[in-house]
């Protein structure tokens, strides 16, 4: 049994359909990617399995359990948990309460301290910016507070979205570096990118969005390797 | 090149770190009410000193002097009552950008829930057996209970269905709920037999505090008093300041609180429960609107069901002062306003021979001053950029 399954989803924005039936599966420990170009409903996905939008049709289940009609507190609870797009750090509380919020349902302090120093361990700077508020952080920097947030929730299934937006290169690298040990410390990963290259070569399988729609499959190793793939998100010819 | 190494930050929460998050806030709210105190006194000195010669029958320096403490705990009164009350409008507006316009009525029902207490005691026969402290406690977990509850309810009837509708819609709402408490508060009131003005009763609190006395000429000396409910009115506040910031910002709840004002799908996507956090608001706001209106009831000795419009509207006038989602904003606000307010109520008169009889002026000065602070300054006093949420 998948750890993570979407079967048939469709999700509307008002009168707008966003996912045309997408169904994809996530099994225990892989790293799967989404890729795909802008507007292919890659965030529509995270944010529909979150269940900060409620799909109109279709099902997704975690774990045995039906999760599309839960509220997103609920969903969190049972381990899925989302770094979002554009990053989302709350800039008015420290690194530290931003934390803490990522740990927010949890009540073992001395478990919560010791997913602090893991964090810390993979993003040693956020330790020298600990009472520092969010919003001051550079955008490096607040992509490693998303995801260390994200991961002060024990996530059974961590979502990523598009972690390299905005960064430089040699970040985006550093970035992709500490999601591959993530995911080898145990951590299922769905990650959304546009970085297709980058995200293809980390990923164990992957998924080709269009339009809403799921057009290919295949390892990362065969899609990085698809001639339309290459063509069309590779840059290659 | 040698670099001494940064200290690393210890993870764990440290006391003082508690207590700098807890009176960091408060020491900020602190420094402007003595700020505005003292510039307010210097400033109406000043229009004393030069308006001497205008006055032959008294001398206006010395008239000044001889009521400027009073007229500071006259203002510090005011500033609590409105504070307490701003508080409710800021916090509501810091999680769900919305003006809760049945706050006011919220502080009034608290009022009213206080002379209602004060009626049980006295049939029963055991206000006046009650010592001041115990009662002054009881009535104000009472105002905060029901208020509290009440502001909790009016969320879920009349807020939360119309969180996805276009901003004006549940504005007139808060307005209908406002009209619904004050008509179904006088029917209640005036059934139960408490009547329109509804006596506020209370145990004796005593004789003012003599302070000191301030020598006017050789053989006349004017006391400095200090009214009891005055005093009891300015404790409770700061006690009930001081839990509010422990709560915000020192524990989890309260930086959810935060979280959820800052940005609303992603303290969601933390697990957060944003409508339980919104009602927390709603309760906590309530809560203090409540408290606050007992104590309004205590000093002012009447309550009627439109006793909450005016603080309520001058309420939400401090907390735009302030920095409308601004917690420390709001105590600030409220203070200054209570401050404008108390000089102009006691000096206008004072100052123009009569010509303008203060307490009926004082709304006007008041808020003229605050209309040109808000030219100038339009996101308030402590007011940061929230409003562009991105």
């Amino acid at each position: 049994m998948a750890l993570l399954e979407l079967k048939n989803v469709h999700t509307y924005y008002g009168n707008i359909h966003a996912l045309k039936g997408i169904s994809f599966s996530v099994e225990k420990g892989e790293i799967v990617t989404l890729i795909g170009a802008n507007g292919a409903g890659k965030s529509t996905t995270l944010r529909t399995i979150s269940g900060l939008l409620t799909p109109r049709q279709g099902e997704i289940w975690f774990e045995g359990q039906r999760i599309d009609r839960l509220p997103p507190h609920e969903i969190v609870a049972r381990g899925v948990l989302q770094s979002p797009e554009g990053r989302r750090i709350f800039p008015r509380l420290t690194v530290r309460e931003n934390l803490e919020m990522g740990a927010y349902q949890r009540k073992d302090k001395a478990g919560i301290l010791q997913d602090m120093e893991r964090v810390f361990a993979l993003f040693p700077r956020l330790k020298e910016r600990l009472n520092q508020k969010g919003g001051t952080l550079s955008g490096g920097e607040q992509q490693m507070l998303a995801i260390g947030r994200a991961l002060m929730g024990r996530p059974r299934v961590l979502l990523l979205d598009e972690p390299s937006m905005g960064l430089a290169p040699v970040l985006v690298e550093q970035i992709f570096d500490i999601i591959r040990e993530i995911n080898q410390q145990g951590t299922t990963i769905l990650l959304v990118e546009q970085n297709a290259r980058l995200a293809l070569s980390i990923a164990h399988r992957g998924y080709v969005l269009e339009t809403g729609r799921i057009v290919l499959t295949g390892t990362g190793q065969e899609l990085a390797n698809n001639p339309q793939v290459k063509a069309a998100y590779l840059g290659e010819h | 090149m040698a670099v001494a190494a940064l200290p690393t930050p210890t993870v764990r929460r440290t006391l003082r770190m508690t207590l700098a998050s807890v009176f960091g806030p408060l020491g900020q709210v602190f420094v402007f009410v003595v700020g505005s105190a003292i510039v307010l006194s210097i400033g109406t000195l000043l229009i004393a000193f030069l308006l001497r010669g205008t006055r032959a029958d008294v001398d206006l320096v010395q008239a000044t002097l001889v009521i400027l403490p009073q007229v500071i705990i006259d203002g510090l009164v005011r500033g609590f009552l409105f504070a307490t009350i701003a508080l409710g409008y800021t916090m509501v507006y810091g999680v769900l950008e919305f003006i809760n316009f049945a706050h006011g009525e919220i502080f009034m029902v608290g009022a009213f829930a206080g002379a209602a207490l004060g009626s049980i005691l006295v049939s029963s026969g055991v206000l006046n057996a009650l010592p001041v402290p115990l009662y002054v406690v009881v009535a104000v977990l009472v105002g905060m209970v029901v208020s509290g509850l009440l502001a909790v309810s009016i969320e879920r009837v009349a807020y939360r269905p119309l969180r996805g509708a276009p901003r004006l819609v549940p504005l007139i709402s808060a307005i209908g709920v406002s009209l619904l408490l004050q008509d179904g508060v006088r029917l209640i009131a005036n059934l139960s037999g408490l009547g329109f003005n509804a006596r506020f009763q209370t145990p004796n609190f005593g004789p003012p505090l003599r302070l000191a006395e301030i020598p006017v000429s050789e053989d006349r000396a004017i006391p400095l008093i200090l009214d009891v409910r005055a005093l009891t009115f300015i404790v409770a506040a700061i006690l009930m300041l001081v839990a509010l910031n422990y709560l915000v910002n020192a524990t989890k709840l309260g930086t959810a609180i935060r979280a959820v004002a800052q940005d609303r799908p992603t303290a969601s996507l933390m697990g957060i429960n944003v409508n339980q956090i919104i009602a927390l608001t709603f309760l906590i706001g309530g809560a203090l609107g409540g408290a606050a209106g007992v104590l309004f009831g205590i000093r002012v000795g009447t309550v009627n069901p439109y006793v909450g419009f005016l603080p309520g509207l001058k309420a939400f006038t401090a907390a735009v002062l302030g920095g409308i989602g601004n917690i420390p904003g709001a105590m600030v606000g409220g203070i200054v306003l209570g401050f404008l307010e108390a000089f102009v109520a006691s000096y206008l008169s004072l100052m123009t021979a009569g010509a303008f009889s203060g307490a009926s002026y004082a709304d006007i000065v008041a808020f003229s001053i605050l209309i040109l602070i808000l030219i100038f300054r339009p996101s308030g006093l402590l007011g940061e950029a929230v409003s562009q949420k991105v």
